[in-house]
């Protein structure tokens, strides 16, 4: 079999050949422990519990429905019948009017209507995925870069890189900072790049960011679109998670700082949606690539015809987000369900000492373990994984595979589950932490002797009896950090 | 692969319409007519453009052959700055000498050319659209990659422009007499009625069963769902006739042929590789094949004294020429049965294709969306029943399959790659990451395919129904003396009206063009954006039309052939 492969290969392309599909790296290992040994609560209890997957399924209900209430709204049934002709027949790669129309004003509404999207912008694609391949094919030649603040989702490094050509550099965010993007950081990265010879093209944000479920703030958008005017740059910025901000009101869209900034060159900034994670179909494969740039929008358009969405699927689409009731009734739900199980997730861990980054957004949260790392390093993150995977069952993603800076991070989703698994989770991680309590302090006395800054984060497990969004134990919340705000 | 992706609506284009016979003219000074005559017009234009991208890759590997050593000597010496700067200045002097010293391109092959097409012609119109549209572009502030620009080009070409005009103003026989009716576009409209009913009263799927999005909302496979993946290969064996089988595990759907053949060719070549095309081709596969890939495409060209049919010697003098340029081939696409043509290979032309692929090592990629589409007398054989026979050299072939055109679903984008190739098939589904086929329509084409009597009832009925338009349409020409290769399969005619364009070459063609596309409202694709080697050739897609309509295409059609054949 290798033989005959190694025969084919001379056969196929480099970017058949080449890894940059990035399935060969060992984070694979979470996916393969799961897909070999899945959780289910009656006929697999002991199974692996799938939680690096971000899915948003707490709100499919209220989908199933409006669907069900609307047959006409399908072309699939006696109802809908009518639209089928036209709708199955219709292959122009701008999408269905009504389509676009609808979308743009679902991201209106997430947006709580502070800004207002224009349909004729809205071009379709294979999902978020597509959306960034597309962007990264019209902005970019094979060699130039985009810049991205760590930590960042990993399939980043596949989605905008394999086919295109096109580098990634990273940012250095820090946990000393919150994680937050700073000039200086991005200053940093952009001179590094220059001394490299790398043609740096743009800057990729994430807001909200997947993994950190945090939000930009008004000033860091700010700073961010003052950096990319300046150096003239593009900016990507993916706000596939924007309807998933518990505290709705207070997130801020790209859109919003641009309009308020005349001097921003709107030629520069484009955008990424999708409706994956908002309304959690991410089968339903909707991506759309938002620009303020004619020309980009006209390219990317014509690039759609390698994504584009079923007009079935756009059909049924344009009716559901066009009824605003709904749209509303929806986005408010689903925060709320969203709030809930975050809640719930938190304080569990809380109970035993586990604490995460501050988060009011995204499927999952950055949770804190780098007071189990046997050493702060990448390999013992790595060993720690192969007992949370092995051991306590869960496939949670490490936070080296979103090339974050500094070990012992962990990336854990909590939406794609019911609440059942979610209590048996937390309860294989509350029995973990409980039965090696005594290994984690004879640990943690490790640290206190050669790592000063870790010090700061290993109180007592006993201090914690109340819930906490974020651990004690962690340096953000530790006096010398809050001094220094 | 829907041709019609690109109905985009901006008056820039109609305004280039116009522009396009005026263009001729002008560039027409730029060539030295005693290097023209005796060369085909499409040749000329096709090299060209060939060659420059020759020129410069020798030039370049030239100048690195210099300045390699250059570099050392002078970094011994002069340190960093000087070691770059010397040989990149005498570098770009080098390149801009030896494009001096080649133009105008004057390839050999231009000597040995067709004689049928004794007049001189100067269709230079491409390059100077795209180096025009590069300036322009290159002066705008943020720079967008370079892909972007090369797509600038394939946009002026007459196929773009005519579908833009058609869907501006789309003919109706009630609400818009006076509208363009479309004929470049390949959509059937004759059988949807059919599927209409099936939802309406067959339907399997049952009451609320075409309404519940239960359990297909969350990530699915990105290379389709397994039970979709059952009945497209089921599908599929009913289509190609039952002695052959597919095999699901095989399968990888993607979001419509389109994807389907980029992806084959990111899997295939690298860029600047090349694949053989018998031309006349479809005028897609410039944008879906050649546009991210960087893929080039050779023509091969076939004729009209040979039906327009693919010849083993004229695909072996193809890839020869193509090696002498430097072109690294890695494959022939197919279209079969064939897209503009409508012909089929027979089961000894596929075999010699497999002993030619076997014999320089490439690959073959079968397009044959339109298998269950044929309506002639001729058998269909698909690339899936010669392979079957074959013991070896089963992982050179690949098939790209779709709904758009046999089920007339080009909405719904479900596109298939099926290959012997393992390697290929792991890549390419990690490929459809990009591209998947929404989970609704998936579900509900899967409840479709795997009702067969309703399916095997389809293709009868649709089958009948393109033989019974293709024969009334072809009368219709008749009438007007106008002629056409006889199709078996697929939605176009391929028509000859080489008798009425004046001069007769691209640009006769494309006077003719651009008058029934705005003398007489007929937008059909004229041969020369299919890359056919002889001008005068048009494809006339047949199933957008009713029978009640046909006599209206042939009267404007007839308009305008009087006023051709009127001495003026």
């Amino acid at each position: 079999m290798e033989a005959s492969n190694n025969n084919n290969r001379s056969l196929l392309s480099k970017i058949a050949t080449n890894d940059g599909h990035g399935e060969k790296s060992p984070y694979f290992d979470g996916w393969k422990a799961y897909d070999a040994n899945p959780f289910h609560p009656q006929r697999n209890p002991d199974g692996v519990i799938q939680m690096g997957l971000a899915e948003n399924q707490l709100s499919f209900d209220l989908i199933q429905e409006w669907i069900e209430a609307n047959p006409n709204a399908s072309i699939c049934t006696r109802e809908g019948v009518s639209g089928f002709k036209e709708t199955a027949i219709f292959q122009d790669y701008h999408g269905l009017p009504e389509f676009r129309t609808a979308v743009a004003n679902f991201m209106n509404q997430v947006r709580g209507n502070r800004v207002k999207f224009d349909p004729d912008r809205i071009v379709m694609s294979g999902g978020a995925t597509g959306a960034h391949e597309t962007l990264a094919f019209c902005l970019a030649d094979p060699g130039e870069a985009f810049l991205v603040p760590t930590p960042y989702y990993p399939a980043f490094d596949r989605d905008l890189r394999w086919r295109t050509g096109v580098n990634l550099l990273p940012v250095v965010c820090e946990s000393s900072d919150n994680f937050k993007i700073t000039k200086e950081a991005l200053e940093t990265a952009y001179e590094k790049a220059n001394l490299a010879n790398v043609k740096v093209k743009g800057v990729l944000i994430t807001n909200p960011s997947n993994p950190l479920g945090t939000f930009l703030d008004r000033e860091t958008l700010k700073d961010v679109v003052n950096f990319i005017n300046d150096k003239s740059i593009h900016l990507v910025c993916d706000e596939i998670y924007a309807g998933t901000v518990t505290t709705g009101d207070e997130f801020v869209s790209i859109a919003e700082v641009i309009k308020d900034d005349p001097a921003c060159n709107l030629d520069l900034i484009h955008l990424v949606y999708s409706l994956s994670k908002d309304m959690g179909f991410p089968g339903f494969r909707v991506g759309i690539v938002y620009s303020y740039n004619d020309h980009v929008v006209s390219i990317a358009r014509k690039m759609s015809s390698f994504g584009l969405v079923s007009t079935q699927t756009q059909h049924m689409l344009a009716s559901m987000l066009s009824d605003d009731k709904f749209v509303e009734n929806f986005i408010s739900k689903s925060r709320i369900r969203l709030a809930c199980r975050h809640d719930m997730f938190t304080r569990g861990l809380a109970q035993v000492g586990i604490g995460s980054l501050e988060s009011n957004a995204g499927l999952f949260i950055w949770m804190d373990l780098r007071r189990f790392l046997k050493e702060p390093t990448f390999e013992s993150e790595m060993t720690f994984w192969r007992i949370i995977i092995n051991e306590i069952k869960l496939n949670v993603s490490p936070g080296q595979s979103f090339h974050c800076s500094e070990p012992g991070w962990f990336r854990v989703c909590f939406a794609n589950m019911d609440d059942e698994t979610t209590m048996v989770a937390l309860w294989r991680i509350k029995s973990f932490v409980r039965k090696n309590r005594n290994l984690e302090i004879k640990t943690k006395k490790q640290f206190w002797q050669n790592n000063q800054h870790l010090r700061l984060s290993s109180r007592r497990l006993d201090d914690i009896l109340t819930p906490h969004r974020m651990s004690p134990h962690s340096p953000l919340a530790s006096p010398l950090v809050r001094a220094q705000n | 692969m829907s041709d019609s992706q690109h109905k985009q609506k901006t008056s820039l284009h109609s305004q280039a319409t116009q522009a396009l016979p005026d263009f001729h003219y002008h560039t027409a000074g730029k060539f030295p007519a005693t290097q023209m005559t005796q060369t085909d017009p499409r040749r000329i234009q096709n090299s060209g453009l060939e060659d420059e991208s020759r020129d410069q890759s020798q030039s370049s590997s030239t100048g690195m052959r210099l300045i390699v050593p250059l570099q050392g000597i002078v970094q011994g010496r002069g340190g960093l700055i000087l070691g770059s700067v010397i040989p990149c200045a005498m570098y770009y002097i080098l390149q801009f000498y030896l494009k001096r010293l080649r133009s105008p391109p004057n390839p050999p092959e231009q000597q040995t050319s067709n004689p049928s097409s004794p007049t001189p012609s100067s269709s230079n119109l491409a390059e100077l659209s795209r180096s025009a549209s590069r300036s322009n572009l290159l002066s705008r502030r943020p720079r967008l990659s370079s892909r972007v620009h090369s797509i600038a080009k394939s946009n002026d070409s007459p196929y773009y422009i005519g579908l833009d005009k058609a869907s501006a103003d789309p003919y109706d026989r009630f609400s818009n007499p006076n509208g363009v009716i479309q004929l470049g576009l390949a959509e059937n409209r004759l059988t949807l009625d059919l599927i209409e009913n099936w939802i309406t009263n067959d339907s399997i799927l049952g009451a609320g069963g075409g309404l519940s999005v239960n359990g297909i909302a969350a990530y699915q496979p990105f290379d389709g769902m397994p039970e979709l993946k059952v009945a497209m290969a089921s599908y599929m064996s009913q289509v190609v006739g039952r002695t052959v089988s597919f095999d699901p595990s095989q399968i990888v759907l993607t979001s419509g042929a389109t994807p389907a053949i980029e992806i084959l060719c990111f899997a295939l070549a690298d860029q600047g590789n090349a694949f053989l095309i018998p031309a006349p081709y479809y005028p897609g596969f410039d944008r879906d094949m050649k546009w991210r890939t960087g893929v080039e495409l050779i023509p091969v060209h076939c004729r009209s004294s040979d039906n327009f049919t693919l010849s083993i010697p004229v695909l072996d003098q193809a890839y020869n020429q193509a090696r002498k340029r430097g072109h690294k081939v890695r494959g022939i696409l197919l279209s079969n049965p064939s897209n503009p043509v409508g012909n089929l290979m027979t089961r000894e032309i596929l075999f010699s294709l497999l002993d030619f692929a076997r014999e320089k090592n490439i690959h073959i990629i079968s397009d044959e969306l339109f298998a269950a589409s044929t309506f002639g007398d001729e058998e269909f054989v698909s690339m899936a029943e010669i392979i079957d026979s074959e013991e070896t050299d089963k992982d050179r072939v690949h098939i790209v399959y779709g709904l758009s055109k046999d089920l007339s679903l080009p909405g719904f984008r479900v596109g298939v790659i099926y290959s012997y190739n393992e390697s290929v098939l792991t890549v390419s589904r990690k490929m459809t990451r990009f591209s998947s086929v929404s989970a609704p329509t998936q579900r509900l084409v899967t409840s479709m395919l795997s009702d067969t009597t309703f399916i095997k009832n389809y293709t009868e009925k649709n089958r009948e129904r393109l033989r019974c338009i293709y024969e009334l349409f072809v009368e219709g020409l008749n009438e007007l003396g106008i002629g056409c290769t006889k199709s078996s399969g697929g939605f176009y005619c391929w028509v000859d009206m080489s008798g009425l364009i004046r001069p007769y070459n691209e640009k006769g063609e494309l006077d003719l063009w651009d008058k029934l596309l705005n003398v007489a409202k007929v937008n059909i694709t004229p041969g020369s954006s299919c890359h056919c080697i002889e001008p005068g050739w048009f494809r006339c897609c047949f199933t957008t039309l009713d029978e009640k309509d046909i006599h209206v295409v042939i009267e404007r059609i007839r308009l305008v052939v009087e006023t051709c054949k009127s001495p003026s």
